[in-house]
């Protein structure tokens, strides 16, 4: 058989796999394995929490980026004078205070800044030295502005708070942190994917033949975007700043390299198909008559699109072209004494590289691929602002400090110190600004980004988590490119396959998987002369015959060219056990590209990476002893790490590397083992049982259902005021969990109720996905929610000394209130528990008549009697009553008085209201049915929900029958059941337990019809699924009008529920009138029904008269009325004013 | 030997189930008689009571048709009125239960209550007045407090605080007019431990409510059972060569303890098919193909009657045959043969 099999297959790979030995393993072998290596993963999230990258950036950000940013920008002096100067020693970002500054406890917590509309900020504290007079003057602490605190980051109270601290503070222990609060609203600043900066991408347009290498050079002063492109197969540079592309050999010559044959060594080595392609490109050179480097420099500065300030001197050509080489073009790679040869390298290798894109079309890069990706995170996005922000601080700063210092004779001493906190609101508004607007735009950049922050959304407790994971991408939303949207494979482990909306965004905004970690930078200067070390020979040292000979690879820090090594493997073998040592930092990532002959080491930040088990000589180095540690808490995430037998991989280190998911599919070549296979979901994606039996879509639409479903928000949501809050009454954790479920404890803020489902046909108002509820349980609590919403009112000041008040209750000549003001209390506030129903006032406030004159000069002075003031109540208009929750009276930063009222509704689920399984099956309630009427199971038990068996065939879930089973198996057995992603309760064990109790293996019981009393003919599956109640809800929704408001232009009936629109009658409905001939219907539709009117048409003049004399004519002798739309009469006037008389020509109809 | 199926079977098979209605009609079978009349009803039918207890009971009714059978079922859960709490007046709550849902809380409690003494609350009259004859009236209050003597480092709220939990044992029956002879032993809730809310120190409960009578229609709190069900009795025959030896065992196994035996011959015998759940496993294995039939008895029906707690379950069945009777007089009212 076996012989037979193999003359089948010359292959010899086949043969292989029949020897006893394959890739280092008999096939008898035993397998060991470490149980529970999941365990890390709660380590790890214990470590790390879900929202770490956030935290880890803004951490960075206060804690090293803004101490660099200043020592950056540390020196301001005068322009006038010359001795004057300070210097910033020192920055530093305190805890978050209250404003106030006479306040007894200036300690504030992030809840108080949710109520009371506040910023949860922290002063901004600088060590300076200055001058004043002769003397040198140290000042410490000095405040130069506020900065909005990240919640749970190191600067915020919260961090290090246990559950009861938290509790104290009216915080949830849950929740995740990572957004801020900018008066009173939470604002995420959203991970923004971008191309890497300081990379070579090289790309082809095969249609065009072009071939470019392209590198956005990105640096504190300026970013700026430089290309080597090919040209009717002549390479060219091409940089915005220069208005024509510059010959590559000139740009070359121009950086100081003369000689043709270096050039050609450096670019194209001694590789003669190389030397073929760029031999052109001499030839364009010496036909422009350039051969050294100032006539290179001279033809560049002649190029150079100039934009002088009008006070700077003119630049004589040579000077133009050594400005725009050293600091425009590649801006990144820095010039320091006119030594141009590093620059020189980096063109000729990017030009090396279009060369081998033209012999090799192969050779391109991939922009989709996430190893060229960078994550921009809220510390890299504030840093930009900061920096932006000192620099027009200072600026500022030394615009008032001249104006003073210009003055000959000063009265007393100048103290510069005086000026500098005149401008320290200038920071805090614009902090506040961005976040609170997402308007990012700076200065030094032109940049001008919007949409980078949003608000945090509580609708459920997934939905805030979904948000905290969130990447946006900065491509356009509405160009139509599949690649940018696609899933990449390199997206592995790293962003959740399945959370990502559908629509115009589909792709373009993707989820972090479980366990993903994004860098912050790290330091290049160890690693630089760790690399030397290792044996890297300096790059100064090294000729163009040197770089590209055979052996040689070169090595990269971050997208530069360090050296060259001649034993790569070895090198990146030593660089990676330092790192499993603890001796360079976890995150920094060693790859080889051998197609590129080079060594890529980065350190930089935004690359996202994950953990992974090391894998030495067959075996997994996590052994079980370990995890037997681990449980007994002797060790912790971090330890796995020091140990090195974890080790973080990001996306291109992972190239290099071998992954073995399972430990039974370790072989000779594995380097790596997964930690658990189902940390490729995202948090969101998690919730789903059993999602790998599902079609994939379907786990896509249950990602953005799971963020709209109603349950808890959190431990503190009765403590907090929304706009608007939606809440389960009884919550269930689902009796089938993941594990991801438990990590991120979903099952103490569920979002959700076990129904007990039949699948079956019943009544015909279940079709079309429509699910039939069982009245009785919607009477004990089923699906019952509560919808809480915010009003909130200012009680204003004005500048003639009036202001907003609140009146009390008016009443009737029996002495009671009056109907509108029945629930109001003495203080025109309303009574909390009273029940508001349409038409009442809930708050009672007046304004004054006058908000503007000055009222002392009249009669009587500011006196506040009744005529002095209007009312301008809050009146409740919705049909449904609510109750009163709450009512607030507190003061906002700049101490109006605010009176926020909380209005409570309580719903239970009736007709129309949309429910949804964990499975991407949405269904609206299609009729609610008597208990009675329902069919029921031996044992008794009749379902909550009936489920149209239709759903099933073309969706495929197949993950919500086995959730079913193991349900009803969890049921009957008293235990939780896991449905996690590759892995959970096998259904083997759920039927053996279904039997063990007396059920049918497959989950089909016989049922009794609760109508006719027999037993139904077919068996029913039937057991419990985890529903859940979405937000949309009938009672916001309905709509209907008769007769009602109507638009003040057009005379039609207005647009849209909320102003008790019409029901438009469109275009497409208007064809099928006229298809059909139904022209009184039409008429009646488009006209009467809508904007009916009467005017006189003179038949003479065709114009439009009034009260049957027509103006033109002077005459009523042939005016005749006529109904024609007010739509119609008004474009004729709009024409008349335009100049244009469009005239009416009567006839007789009949 | 053929196997023939008795007419009263319903048949269970692997994947379907089949003659689940009745035949026993007159013109169904030629030249039978199945016409209906009072004395066969009377030498057929049977009752059996398995157990009844307070809460639980469990009887057989042998010899009616489905129709009856569900008639008596669909009563007990939705016609059987009972009393329960309808309206909730609220003094003051500081919990953290809204006060909807503490109403619909205390609505759900069952009581043990005679709704016999009782009528009427006329509900759609606004103008109708609440009277002794249709209203009982209950209260409410509980306020948590810090408990001094609460035992050093203790966690448990319960000992922390007073009042910290409130149950259903704490509310108070206020008997008005008459009611102290309808109720000597007062109004109280049927299982005293249904916890109402939770309360920590400085919050208080304050309210009344008042009972009135309903039906299960018009709200799942009025109605007497926890659950009224049926099932059918299954029945298990052996056809053909008895099942011996290891299959034997294999066959026990497959049925819930107690099903089947194995007789002194080594045979399967089925002992009692009552207890069966009619799981079907036995269907699934190859090996008793046409070996074993399933089925069920269409005229035995086998109750369940959970009650509340309000009223005790025979008085429920009992009830649920007054009330048809009484639909059926009424019905009879209108001389529908004419």
């Amino acid at each position: 058989m076996a012989e037979k099999d193999s003359g089948r297959h010359p292959d010899s790979s086949f043969n292989d796999l029949l020897q006893p030995v394959y890739q280092g393993k008999g096939l008898t072998d035993p397998i060991k394995t470490a149980e529970d290596k999941w365990l890390l993963l709660p380590a790890f999230l214990k470590v790390k929490g879900l929202v770490k990258q956030h935290l880890d950036s803004f951490n960075y950000f206060v804690n090293v980026d803004i101490k660099k940013i200043v020592k950056a920008n540390e020196r301001v002096v005068s322009d006038v004078d010359p001795e004057f100067y300070l210097k910033y020693l020192d920055i530093r970002v305190g805890m978050p205070q209250r404003r106030e500054q006479n306040s007894l406890n200036t300690n504030i917590h992030p809840q108080e800044c949710r109520l009371r509309d506040l910023t949860y900020a922290a002063p901004v504290f600088v060590d300076v030295e200055y001058t004043r007079g002769k003397k040198i003057v140290i000042r410490k602490g000095l405040e130069i502005g506020r900065m909005p605190i990240m919640l749970r980051s190191a600067r915020c109270v919260l961090t290090g708070k246990d559950e009861k601290e938290m509790a104290n503070l009216m915080e949830c222990p849950l929740d995740p942190g990572g957004y801020f609060i900018v008066n009173g609203t939470e604002k995420v600043i959203l991970v923004q994917e971008q191309l890497s900066k300081n990379r070579i991408i090289v790309e082809a347009d095969e249609k065009k033949g072009i071939f470019q290498a392209s590198v956005t050079s990105s640096t504190h002063e300026r970013k700026s975007k430089t290309y080597i492109l090919t040209k009717h197969s002549k390479i060219y540079l091409k940089h915005n700043s220069i208005s024509e592309d510059i010959p590559i050999v000139l740009a070359l010559k121009a950086c100081g390299i003369p000689s043709d044959f270096e050039i050609l060594q450096l670019v194209a080595g001694a590789d003669s198909r190389y030397q073929e392609a760029f031999s052109i490109n001499m030839e364009e050179c010496a036909k422009l008559n350039i051969f050294t480097q100032q006539q290179a420099l001279e033809y560049i500065g002649s190029k150079v699109k100039t934009s002088r300030r009008p006070m700077s001197p003119r630049l004589t050509p040579l000077q133009e072209g050594l400005e725009a080489l050293a600091n425009t073009v590649i801006a990144h790679i820095t010039v320091n004494d006119l030594d141009f040869r590093e620059k020189a390298i980096y063109m000729a290798i990017m030009t090396r590289r279009v060369l081998m894109a033209m012999v090799n079309p192969q050779l391109v890069d991939d922009r989709d691929y996430v190893g060229n990706k960078r994550l921009e995170l809220a510390g890299q996005l504030l840093s930009l602002l900061f920096e932006d922000l000192f620099k027009k601080f200072n600026s500022d700063f030394k615009t008032s400090i001249d104006k003073v210092l210009k003055k000959p004779n000063r009265t007393s001493e100048f103290d510069a110190l005086m000026n500098i906190t005149i401008h320290s609101n200038n920071i805090t508004t614009g902090m506040n600004r961005a976040i609170s607007t997402g308007n990012w735009s700076l200065k030094r950049f032109k940049m001008e980004r919007a949409g980078v922050t949003h608000v945090l959304s509580r609708l459920s407790y997934i939905s805030a988590l979904g948000m905290m994971t969130r990447i946006s991408s900065q491509f356009e939303k509405t160009r139509k490119v599949s690649g940018p949207r696609s899933l990449q494979p390199s997206q592995f482990g790293m962003l959740c396959p399945s959370d990502t909306p559908e629509g115009e965004a589909c792709g373009l905004v993707k989820n972090l998987a479980l366990m993903t970690h994004i860098t912050t930078d790290d330091e290049e200067e160890p690693i630089k002369k760790l690399a030397y070390v290792l044996g890297v020979e300096d790059i100064s040292t090294i000729t163009g015959h040197e770089l590209h000979s055979p052996g040689a690879y070169g090595i990269f820090l971050n997208g530069t060219l360090l050296g060259i090594a001649r034993a790569p493997m070895k090198f990146v073998t030593r660089f990676r056990n330092l790192r499993r040592k603890g001796r360079v930092s976890a995150f920094i990532s060693f790859n080889i590209n051998h197609h590129h002959k080079a060594v890529h080491i980065a350190t930089d930040g935004g690359r996202i990476c994950r953990p992974l088990i090391i894998v030495e000589k067959m075996k997994s180095l996590v052994l079980p002893k370990h995890i037997e540690a681990l449980k007994e808490g002797r060790m912790a995430f971090d330890d796995f790490l020091k140990k090195g037998i974890v080790e973080y991989l990001d996306v291109n280190e992972e190239n290099d590397c071998n992954i073995a998911i399972y430990e039974h599919q370790i072989n000779n070549s594995t380097t790596h083992l997964e930690i658990e296979p189902f940390t490729v979901l995202g948090a969101v994606a998690g919730l789903i049982p059993y999602p790998h039996h599902n079609q994939s879509p379907r786990n896509t639409y249950q990602c953005a259902m799971g963020k709209q479903a109603i349950g808890a928000i959190a431990y503190n949501q009765l403590q907090r005021i929304d706009t608007l809050l939606y809440l389960m009454v009884y919550p269930q954790q689902p009796m089938v969990k993941t594990r991801t479920i438990e990590l991120i404890q979903y099952d103490k803020l569920p979002a959700g109720q076990n129904a007990t489902v039949a699948v079956m046909s019943y009544s015909g108002y279940d079709i079309e996905d429509a699910l039939v509820l069982n009245k009785a349980s919607i009477d004990r609590g089923f699906g019952r929610c509560q919808v809480l919403r915010k009003n909130t009112t200012t009680l204003k000041r004005y500048s003639n000394q009036t202001h907003d008040r609140l009146d009390g209750i008016k009443k009737d000549q029996n002495g009671d209130p009056i109907f509108k003001h029945s629930i109001l209390e003495n203080d025109g506030l309303p009574g909390v528990g009273e029940q508001v129903s349409s038409g009442m006032t809930y708050v009672n406030k007046q304004v004054p008549t006058n908000a503007s004159d000055s009222m002392l000069g009249a009669p009587g002075g500011p006196i506040e009697s009744y005529e002095d003031y209007k009312d301008s109540p809050v009146v409740y208009k919705n049909p449904e009553p609510s109750y009163i929750d709450k009512v607030l009276i507190t003061a906002s930063e700049s101490e109006q008085p605010l009176v926020k009222v909380l209005l409570r509704q309580t719903r239970r689920p009736e007709l129309g209201d949309k429910f949804s399984s964990r499975h991407g099956q949405k269904g609206v309630c299609g009729i609610i049915v008597q208990q009675e009427d329902m069919p029921f199971s031996d044992s008794g038990v009749c379902p909550d929900i009936i489920m149209n068996p239709h759903g099933f065939p073309s969706r495929m879930t197949v993950g919500k029958m086995i959730e079913l089973v193991s349900g009803k198996a969890g049921v009957l057995d008293g235990s939780l059941q896991y449905g996690t992603a590759f892995g959970g309760s096998k259904i083997e064990d759920m039927s053996k337990i279904l039997i063990e109790k007396g059920y049918s293996y497959s989950g089909k019981d016989m049922l009794t019809s609760g109508i006719s009393g027999e037993c139904l003919q077919a068996y029913i599956f039937f057991g419990p699924i985890y529903y859940q109640k979405l937000k949309h809800m009938v009672l916001d929704k309905m709509h209907a009008r008769a007769r009602g408001p109507r638009a003040v232009l057009t005379r039609q009936p207005t647009e849209g529920r909320s102003r008790d629109g019409g029901l438009r009658l469109g275009e497409m409905e208007r064809d099928c009138l006229i298809a059909y001939g139904a022209s009184q219907l039409l008429l009646e539709r488009l006209m009467l029904s809508s904007d009916a009117f009467e005017v006189d048409v003179c038949s003479v003049c065709g114009l439009m008269g009034y009260n049957g004399w027509c103006t033109t004519c002077k005459s009523a002798k042939n005016v005749y009325k006529l109904t024609i739309p007010y739509a119609a009469k008004l474009l004729f006037q709009e024409l008349l004013s335009m100049n244009v008389a469009p005239r009416l020509k009567l006839d007789d109809a009949f | 030997m053929a196997y023939t199926k008795p007419r009263n079977r319903v048949g269970i098979e692997h994947d379907r189930v089949t003659d689940v209605s009745s035949t026993d009609f007159p013109g169904y079978y030629p030249g039978e008689d199945h016409s209906w009349s009072i004395e066969k009803f009377k030498n057929h039918f049977k009752v059996h009571i398995e157990y009844l207890n307070e809460l639980n009971s469990e009887f057989d009714l042998i010899g009616v048709d489905p129709s009856i059978a569900n008639a008596f079922r669909r009563i007990m859960i939705s016609e059987i009125p009972t009393l329960a709490i309808e309206y909730v007046y609220i003094e003051n709550n500081t919990s953290i239960i809204q006060d909807e849902v503490l109403a619909h809380r205390l609505g759900l409690i069952p009581l043990k209550a005679n709704p016999d003494y009782m009528h009427w609350f006329k509900k759609d009259d606004p103008e109708f007045e609440p009277t002794d004859y249709d209203t009982l009236v209950l209260h409410l209050s509980a306020k948590c407090t810090v408990n001094p003597n609460a035992p050093e480092g203790t966690t448990d709220p319960k000992m922390l605080y007073n009042n910290a939990h409130v149950y259903a044992r704490d509310i108070v029956y206020e008997p008005q007019g008459h009611q102290t002879e309808w109720y000597p032993d007062g109004v109280t809730a049927a299982n005293p431990d249904i916890l109402i809310a939770k309360l920590r120190p400085g919050q208080e409960i304050d309210l009344s409510m008042h009972c009135i009578l309903g039906i299960g229609q018009d709200h799942a709190k009025f109605s007497p059972v926890a659950t009224a069900s049926y099932r059918l009795l299954p029945t298990i025959d052996i056809i053909g060569e008895p099942i011996t030896g290891e299959l034997a065992s294999k066959f026990k196994s497959c049925f819930p303890k107690g099903v089947v035996a194995i007789n002194s011959k080594g045979e399967a015998v089925v002992k009692d098919a009552r207890k069966d759940t009619v799981s079907r496993e036995v269907l699934r294995h190859p090996e008793f193909e046409g070996r074993v039939k399933l089925g069920r008895q269409r005229d035995h029906f086998i109750y369940c009657v959970e009650s509340t707690g309000a009223i005790p379950p025979d008085q429920i069945f009992l009830k649920s045959v007054q009330l048809l009777k009484k639909k059926c007089e009424i019905l009879r009212k209108f001389n529908l043969s004419a």
